[in-house]
C-alpha cells in the first residue's frame, strides 16, 4: 500500500522532472582518473562553500542589523546573546576566506593543467568571472560588522576606485552612496552582499556547474590513461569525503578562533596604522603602495590600477589566447605566465604581512 | 554482498549523525533568545511618573552608566554618569542642584559642564523624549 | 604731477602701522649687536607675554629709547637691571597696582606682592638672604609666558622642574636644614603619573599643596584639608572615625601619617593590617584593640579581593575561549566600583559599614561569578561539540574512505560498469 503510494509519487514528480532521463545521464558521466585528477576535487569544494556560504549567511540575516547604529552591537549579540551565534557567524567568515583561497587554488590548478581549452572556454570565463565577484562579496561583507578596521579598509579601499581617471570621482560617490562611508554606504554595500550578487552569483555557479557537467572533466594534455571512474556515486563519495575534511579544519578554527568582532568604527578617530584590506586584495594593495609616483610622466598608481584592468581582462581572454593548448599541443609559455604570476600574488602578499612599512 | 551491505549500513549511519550534528546548532540558533536585541543608542531609562521632581536616577546605557534628572521644575534631562576625570559614576544632589562625583571632587552643572574639581571635559548630553509610558534617551547625532 | 590728497590719505593710512611697526628702538638696535648677557633679552623678550601687550624695555627698565647715544638714552629715568632683592618691589610696581593692571589684564590679581611677602621666601628675602626666589626664579625675566602656555616654566607640567631646580640642589638648600629628595620623591607619586602619564593637568603639583606666591609648608593641620581638596569623600569618612581625635591629640597630620607627602603611592589593602608594610602598626601594638582590628579588616578585605580577582580570571579565560563575556565585564565594573568604595570606607573605621558594603558587592559579584562560570562552561561546551562533532565527520569519513575503496575494488573485479544504485530504500 505504502509502496503504492510512494511509486504514484515518484511517477508524478518523474513525469514533471524527467528525473529519469537525469540519472540516466548521471549514470554514464564518467571523471577520468590520473595522476593528476586530485585537482578536480577543488570545484566540489569552493561548490561546497559556496552552499556553506548561502546557508550561514540566510541565517546571518535573522539576527544581523545594517543601520550604523546597530550593526556592531548587532553583530556582538550574534556571538554573545544567541545561541550558537558565534558558530553560524565564525563558520561564514572563515568559509569566506577559506572559499576565496580554495578559488585561487582551483584556478590556478585549471590553469596550468590548461582545461580552459576548447570546448571550455566559457567554463574558464565564468569561473573568473565567479573569482570577481566572490572578491566582491568578501569586500562588501567586510564593512557589515562596521568595526575599526572595516571601516577603514573600505575608505582606502574605495578611496582607490576614486583615483581612477576620468570615471574615479563619480565611481567612488556611486560606490558610497555619498561623499563619506555612513549610512548610505551601509545600505548600499548590504543590500550588495545579500540581494545583488547572491542572484547574479548564484546565476553564474549554475552556468559553471551545468558546463562542467554537460563537458565533462577536461583531461590534461598528453595524458594517454583511460582509467575513468563513474561520476555518481564514486566520484561523489570522494569529493564528499574531501568536504568533510574541511569541515573538521573549519570547526577547529571556528571554536579556537572565533571571528573577532573587534571595536566599533569611530569616523572621528584618527587611521589606525597599518590598515590593510583584506588578505587576497593584498597583493594589489601593496603594488600600489611599492609602485614609483611617476613613470615616464604617468602616474604611477593609475598606471597599476589600469595594469591590473587590462591584466584580468588578458586573463579572462585566455582560452582564446592561447591558440596552441587549444589546439591540443603543449603551451610552455602560459605555463611560465600563469607560475610567474601565481609568484607574483604569492610574494606581494607575504610582503604585505612581513614587511611592515612596505 | 554482506560486507557490502554493512559499509552502507555505516555510512548511512554516519551521514545521519553529521547531518544532525548540524541540524542541532541551526535549531538552537532559530529558537528565539532569552534577551532581545539591545540597541545600544536608545534606551528605556524609566517610566514617566516614577522620578520626582528634584531625583535623578542612574540608568545603564549600552555599557556605561547614564544619569536622567527630573529638574525641580519637572524637566527631563539626560547626560553620562561617567565623570571625565577617572570615570567613577556621578550622582545627583538635590539640594545643590548639581552632579556631583564622590571620588575627587568633581562638580558639574545640568548642562554637563564642569563647575569645579578635576575633571577635565564636560559630560556627555543624551536627548530624552517621553514616550508613552516610557522616558526614552537616546545619543545626539 | 596733479596732487591728490584723497590718494595721499589712503597710503598713509595703509602705511602707518608700519611706519610704527618700524619705529626704531634704540635699546633694542643696541643690544643686540652686543654679545652675551647684553644681548640675550632682546632675543628672549620676543615671546615674552608682556611684549603682546605692548610693553617695551623702557617701561620696566625707564631711559629713552629714541636716541641712539647711550649716554642720552641712560637719561634719569633709566633704571637698568634691578639688584634682585628689589625684584619683587620692581615687578610689583605694576603687578601689585590694580589701577595699572587694568589697562592690560583687569582679571590679573594683584596680591603677589602681598602674598609673596608672607611666603617663606619673601620672608627670608626681608631679612637679608637673597639666596631665595624671587619672582625671576619662578618665571623667568625676559620670555616670561602665560601660566597658560605649556612652555611656561609655571604651567603644571613644569612647576616640580621649577621648583625642583633649586629644592633639589643639595649646594643651595645645605644651609637651610631642609631635604631635597622632594623633586625624585613627587615623581614616583601617583600625582606625578597621573600627571605625566595620563597629562592630567588637575593632578596636583608643588604649588597646589605649598602655594605658589604665599609658598609655605603646611601645617600639620592644614595638611588634610589640602587633600580634601579632591579627596572629600575620603576625608569626610576620616573626620567621622575614631582616628581624627586621635591624631589630633597626638599633633598627627591626618592624610600623610598613612600615605605619606610627596611621595604618595597608588592606595593599595596591603596598607591594612599587620603585616609588613602596613601602616596600622605603625601605632597599633601586637595585642590592642586596634591590631585586631587591622588583622579583621583586612581578612574582610582579602576574602572580597580574592573573590574579584577569581572572577577576573574566569572570565579572562572564557574570553580566551572565544567566549564573549562582554555583559559580565560590564557588570564587574559595577562591583569593582563597591570594592573601591570598600576600600574607601576604611577611612572611616566603621566595622559594620564596611561589612555591609563588602556583602554587597560579595552578591553581586556572586552573580557575575555564576554568569563567568558558564561562560567558561560554554567554551568547554564548545570544545566537546567539537570534540563530538569530529567524530561523527571522522566516522563519515572513514565509511567514504571505505565505500570508495570498496567500490574501486568491485569495479576491478567486475571490470564493468554494474554501477549500484542510491542507498536505496
Amino acid at each position: 500500500m505504502a509502496q503504492g503510494v510512494g511509486r504514484t509519487i515518484w511517477e508524478f514528480l518523474d513525469e514533471r522532472f524527467l528525473i529519469t532521463e537525469l540519472l540516466g545521464f548521471a549514470k554514464k558521466k564518467t571523471v577520468p582518473e590520473h595522476g593528476r585528477s586530485f585537482w578536480y576535487f577543488f570545484g566540489g569544494i569552493c561548490l561546497f562553500l559556496t552552499g556553506l556560504q548561502v546557508a550561514t549567511g540566510g541565517l546571518l540575516l535573522l539576527y544581523y542589523t545594517p543601520q550604523v547604529d546597530a550593526a556592531h552591537e548587532s553583530i556582538q549579540f550574534i556571538m554573545g546573546g544567541v545561541k550558537f551565534g558565534w558558530l553560524i557567524r565564525s563558520v561564514h567568515s572563515w568559509t569566506a576566506n577559506i572559499l576565496i583561497a580554495m578559488l585561487f587554488v582551483h584556478m590556478f590548478s585549471t590553469f596550468f593543467l590548461k582545461a580552459y581549452r576548447k570546448p571550455r572556454e566559457l567554463t574558464w570565463v565564468t569561473g573568473f568571472l565567479l573569482l570577481v565577484l566572490f572578491m566582491a562579496f568578501g569586500f562588501s561583507g567586510y564593512l557589515l560588522p562596521w568595526n575599526e578596521l572595516s571601516y577603514f579598509a573600505t575608505r582606502v579601499g574605495t578611496d582607490i576606485a576614486g583615483s581612477l581617471p576620468l570615471i574615479g570621482p563619480w565611481l567612488k560617490t556611486v560606490i558610497l552612496g555619498g561623499p563619506e562611508v555612513g549610512q548610505a554606504t551601509l545600505s548600499r554595500f548590504y543590500w550588495f552582499h545579500v540581494a545583488l550578487l547572491p542572484v547574479v552569483a548564484l546565476a553564474i555557479v549554475a552556468i559553471h556547474v551545468l558546463l562542467v557537467q554537460t563537458l565533462g572533466m577536461s583531461k590534461p594534455i598528453g595524458e594517454r590513461g583511460k582509467r575513468e571512474i563513474p561520476f555518481f556515486p564514486d566520484f561523489i563519495y570522494k569529493d564528499a569525503l574531501g568536504w568533510t575534511l574541511i569541515l573538521v579544519l573549519v570547526g577547529v578554527l571556528c571554536v579556537f578562533l572565533p571571528w573577532e568582532v573587534g571595536t566599533k568604527a569611530d569616523p572621528l578617530a584618527s587611521t589606525p596604522i597599518g590598515i590593510k584590506p583584506e588578505w587576497y586584495f593584498t597583493f594589489m594593495f601593496s603594488t600600489l603602495k611599492i609602485i614609483p609616483a611617476h613613470i615616464l610622466s604617468l602616474e604611477g598608481e593609475k598606471l597599476a590600477i589600469l595594469g591590473f584592468m587590462v591584466g584580468g581582462l588578458l586573463w579572462l581572454l585566455v582560452p582564446f589566447l592561447d591558440r596552441r593548448a587549444g589546439r591540443g599541443q603543449r603551451s610552455p609559455l602560459f605555463t611560465w605566465v600563469g607560475l610567474a604570476l601565481a609568484a607574483y600574488i604569492v610574494v606581494m602578499t607575504v610582503l604585505t604581512y612581513t614587511v611592515p612599512k612596505l | 554482498m554482506k560486507r557490502r551491505s554493512a559499509i552502507d549500513l555505516f555510512l548511512g549511519g554516519s551521514l545521519i549523525a553529521t547531518v544532525a550534528a548540524f541540524l542541532y546548532p541551526v535549531v538552537r540558533y532559530l529558537l528565539p533568545p532569552k534577551r532581545p536585541i539591545i540597541s545600544q543608542d536608545t534606551v528605556v531609562a524609566a517610566k514617566t511618573g516614577e522620578l520626582a521632581p528634584n531625583s535623578a536616577k542612574v540608568f545603564r546605557f549600552g555599557t556605561a552608566p547614564g544619569i536622567l534628572v527630573n529638574t525641580p521644575d519637572g524637566k527631563l534631562v539626560a547626560l553620562s554618569a561617567v565623570c571625565t576625570h577617572l570615570t567613577c559614576t556621578v550622582r545627583f544632589e538635590a539640594e545643590t542642584e548639581t552632579l556631583y562625583c564622590p571620588c575627587h571632587n568633581g562638580r558639574f552643572d545640568l548642562g554637563g559642564n564642569v563647575l569645579s574639581g578635576p575633571p577635565p571635559r564636560p559630560l556627555e548630553t543624551f536627548a530624552v523624549a517621553v514616550s508613552g509610558p516610557d522616558i526614552v534617551v537616546s545619543r545626539r547625532r | 604731477m596733479i596732487f591728490r590728497p584723497a590718494r595721499f590719505l589712503a597710503a598713509a593710512a595703509l602705511f602707518a602701522p608700519l611706519l610704527a611697526f618700524g619705529q626704531k628702538n634704540g635699546c633694542i638696535d643696541c643690544h643686540s649687536q652686543l654679545d652675551g648677557d647684553l644681548k640675550a633679552p632682546v632675543a628672549a623678550f620676543e615671546a615674552d607675554i608682556h611684549r603682546e601687550f605692548g610693553l617695551s624695555c623702557r617701561d620696566c627698565h625707564g631711559g629713552n629709547p629714541d636716541t641712539d647715544d647711550i649716554a642720552l638714552a641712560k637719561d634719569k629715568s633709566f633704571k637698568g637691571a634691578p639688584a634682585k632683592a628689589k625684584i619683587p618691589l620692581f615687578c610689583g610696581g605694576c603687578h601689585a597696582d590694580p589701577a595699572a593692571m587694568r589697562t592690560y589684564n583687569p582679571a590679573l590679581r594683584t596680591d603677589q606682592l602681598s602674598q609673596y611677602e608672607t611666603s617663606r621666601h619673601g620672608k627670608l628675602l626681608k631679612a637679608g638672604d637673597t639666596k631665595v626666589a624671587v619672582c625671576t626664579d619662578c618665571h623667568g625675566v625676559h620670555g616670561i609666558l602665560s601660566a597658560r602656555m605649556p612652555k611656561s616654566t609655571t604651567f603644571p607640567w613644569n612647576i616640580p622642574q621649577t621648583c625642583g631646580r633649586c629644592h633639589a640642589d643639595k649646594g643651595l638648600m645645605e644651609g637651610y636644614r631642609i631635604p631635597t629628595d622632594q623633586l625624585d620623591e613627587y615623581m614616583a607619586s601617583v600625582h606625578a603619573k597621573a600627571l605625566f602619564e595620563k597629562k592630567d593637568l588637575s593632578a596636583p603639583v608643588c604649588n597646589d599643596c605649598h602655594g605658589n606666591h604665599g609658598a609655605f609648608p603646611p601645617a600639620v593641620s592644614s595638611v588634610a584639608s589640602v587633600c580634601r581638596q579632591c579627596h572629600a569623600a575620603a576625608g569626610e569618612l576620616f573626620g567621622k572615625s575614631l582616628h581624627k581625635k586621635a591624631f589630633d591629640d597626638m599633633g598627627v597630620g591626618e592624610c600623610d601619617a598613612c600615605h605619606g607627602n610627596h611621595k604618595i603611592l597608588p592606595p593599595s589593602t596591603a596598607m591594612i593590617g599587620t603585616a609588613d608594610g602596613a601602616v596600622c602598626i605603625q601605632c597599633h601594638d601586637e595585642g590592642s584593640r586596634g591590631f585586631k582590628m587591622a588583622a579583621d579588616l583586612r581578612r574582610t578585605l582579602d576574602g572580597f579581593t580574592s573573590g574579584y580577582s577569581e572572577v577576573e580570571g574566569l572570565l579572562s579565560l572564557a574570553r580566551r575561549k572565544g567566549v564573549e563575556v562582554g555583559d559580565a565585564e560590564f557588570s564587574l565594573q559595577d562591583v569593582h566600583t563597591t570594592l573601591v568604595s570598600a576600600e574607601n570606607l576604611t577611612h572611616g573605621l566603621d566595622e559594620a559599614e564596611i561589612a555591609k558594603t563588602v556583602a554587597e558587592g560579595e552578591k553581586a559579584l556572586l552573580g557575575v561569578r555564576t554568569a563567568a562560570l558558564g561562560a567558561v562552561k560554554e567554551g568547554r561546551f564548545r570544545r566537546q561539540g567539537l570534540a563530538v562533532t569530529t567524530a561523527i565527520l571522522a566516522l563519515f569519513a572513514v565509511a567514504l574512505a571505505l565505500k570508495v575503496r570498496r567500490m574501486g575494488r568491485t569495479r576491478r573485479d567486475e571490470a564493468g560498469p554494474g554501477v549500484p544504485g542510491p542507498p536505496s530504500s
